[in-house]
């Protein structure tokens, strides 16, 4: 088999789209994901927040960041899936950014490179 | 306020009047056990006025912020039984302020006093007015938050219940104090402790300077949950605080009870529907404010209004604060972080002036008939103190950073502000994830 390469894809999406989106990766052979609470701000303008009769314009709005490391998935596949799960057509549905990793050490077994991303459980 | 009469008088005494030998000095057990209560129904706010305060500043200084109000329990019971019961209540000098002969609660024993509550232990009579000296100079702390050293405010506010709350608790309360010499009303404190310490925070706030990021930063409350346990506990312990202030368990205490709840809940109305109006949506914080906006309002009338009055003090307090809070400030610029000037000073002035509107004999004999009942010469003992309240709080608290400023640094650098006041004054982190 030729030499795959391995890629990182880095998910700005909202919030509320997370669950929808996990179900989903997992249909598409995904072997795990990492998410975190993050901020951020891009084209959105922000929102207004009223406290005590004081609009306060927030423009770091709270975001969900879900990393995706795939070998067999195909790329293109997961990102047309993250954008069909995403895409609300407004401002703020967030960006995916993918990069190429040098190489994947799966801490228990050590199993290096793609070995360590694939599920190789029976 | 005429304390020394409304316990003498109240209906629900008379059968005891009637069989006791000498009822002037019979403790009563109902009023005994509901003085009681109100006394740690009052004790709880001020860890309310912490959760309150502490959910409505930025996470960095969350600790800073509560420990501001809890702090006061540990200086103000010492404050009070080394002489703050006496400055307050002792013996008078010269209607302004009481002497030292009760510093270290001497002499302030279980019998009772008849000066004050003729039905209740002396002591319990202290310990119900110390609830209230520990709360008030927390209040205070609302218009500094964020920017004040810790030792700077611990200095600040010993002497601010020394040299402010002492003498103001005497002229209205204490025996020969004058504005109660005049006739001046206030069941439970709106002068004494809203008007001053309102007043005070602002002062204090302005000469203290805005937090770095007022008007430019982002600051926003960082935990509103907080906020509503905060105001739940304030609330409830307000119930206390008002229908306690009779110190006997008579009719009068049943409708200040009710006043309180009327005026409380139909201000929290009010705000959430100034709040919808204005900006589309019912905000919790608002509702919050809006309630403790109408217990401020109802607190110098608790007693000697009826409900109707209770309901107007409710409709139309919360929306003298919201003008102050959501316009004056945003106006004029001032750095009242967590609105203790508007919702305490302006709401005390105007609860004041209302209890001076629609007190009536028919609530409480030993009160006075006021504007709307004939009487509207009522007003003038209510305005002068008002404005005693309002000259003490501004001037001496003026007076009192500046002396303070000579000993310690009281405003935190650019630098100690932007890490927060947790870390920097306690050492220690409000939420550690790790």
């Amino acid at each position: 088999m030729e030499t795959r390469k391995i890629y990182k894809v880095e998910a700005i999406i909202r919030p509320e789209k997370l669950d929808e989106l996990k179900d989903k990766l997992y249909t598409i052979g995904v072997t795990g994901i990492t998410v975190s609470d993050v901020y951020g701000c891009g084209l959105t303008r922000g929102q207004k927040e009223i406290y005590r009769g004081q609009v306060i314009p927030i423009n770091l709005m709270p975001k969900v960041k879900v990393e995706i490391v795939i070998y067999e998935t195909p790329l293109q596949k997961l990102i047309d899936t993250i954008r069909e799960v995403c895409n609300s057509g407004h401002v703020g549905d967030g960006k995916i950014f993918v990069s190429e990793l040098v190489t994947a050490v799966k801490i228990r077994t050590g199993e290096t490179g793609g070995d360590a991303i694939i599920d190789n459980q029976p | 306020m005429k304390r020394s009469v409304l316990f003498a008088c109240p209906a629900a005494l008379m059968p005891i009047a009637a069989f006791a030998a000498e009822p002037a000095s019979e403790l009563n057990a109902g009023d005994m056990a509901y003085v009681a209560v109100a006394t740690l129904l009052v004790l709880i706010m001020t860890p309310a006025l912490g959760f309150f305060y502490g959910g409505l500043v930025r996470r960095k200084n969350t600790l800073n912020t509560m420990m501001m109000s809890f702090i006061c329990l540990a200086i103000f019971t010492v404050q009070w039984f080394l002489f703050g019961y006496s400055l307050s209540f002792g013996p008078d000098v010269g209607g302004v302020i009481g002497n030292l002969d009760w510093a270290f609660l001497s002499g302030v024993g279980m019998d009772a006093n008849p000066d004050y509550s003729a039905t209740i232990p002396h002591i319990l009579f202290c310990m119900f007015q110390m609830a209230f000296a520990i709360l008030t100079p927390a209040i205070v702390s609302g218009g500094i938050v964020e920017r004040t050293r810790f030792p700077a405010y611990c200095l600040f506010i010993l002497l601010w219940g020394t040299f402010v709350y002492d003498p103001m608790c005497h002229m209205v309360w204490g025996v020969g104090g004058f504005i109660r010499d005049m006739g001046a009303l206030d069941f439970a404190g709106g002068t004494v402790i809203h008007v001053t310490s309102g007043f005070s925070a602002l002062t204090a706030a302005i000469l203290i300077g805005k937090r770095k990021d007022f008007g430019t930063g982002v600051i926003r409350p960082h935990n509103i949950p907080y906020v509503c346990l905060g105001a739940s506990f304030l609330w409830l312990g307000w119930f206390g605080f008002n229908s306690g202030a009779g110190l006997t368990s008579s009719a009068v205490m049943a409708q200040a009870l009710a006043n309180t709840g009327i005026a409380s809940c139909t201000a929290g109305l009010v705000w959430a529907i100034l709040d919808k109006v204005i900006h589309q949506k019912v905000t919790t914080v608002g509702l919050m404010t809006g309630l403790v906006a109408g217990l401020v309002g109802i607190t110098p009338g608790a007693g000697f209004v009826d409900s109707a009055a209770a309901f107007f003090i409710g409709l139309t307090t919360p929306c003298i604060c919201y003008f102050f809070i959501a316009v004056v400030k945003a106006k004029f610029k001032y750095d009242d972080a967590l609105d203790a000037f508007g919702c305490h000073g302006v709401g005390g002035v105007w609860g004041a002036l209302m209890t001076g509107v629609f007190c009536t004999k028919a609530v409480n004999e030993a009160g006075a008939d006021g504007l709307l009942a004939g009487n509207p010469a009522q007003m003038i003992p209510q305005i002068t103190g008002i404005l005693v309240g309002i000259v003490m709080a501004v001037v001496i608290t003026a007076i009192l950073i500046k002396v303070v400023g000579l000993f310690t640094r009281v405003r935190a650098t650019a630098s100690e502000e932007a890490q927060g006041l947790d870390f920097i004054e306690h050492g220690e982190r409000s939420y550690n994830k790790l």
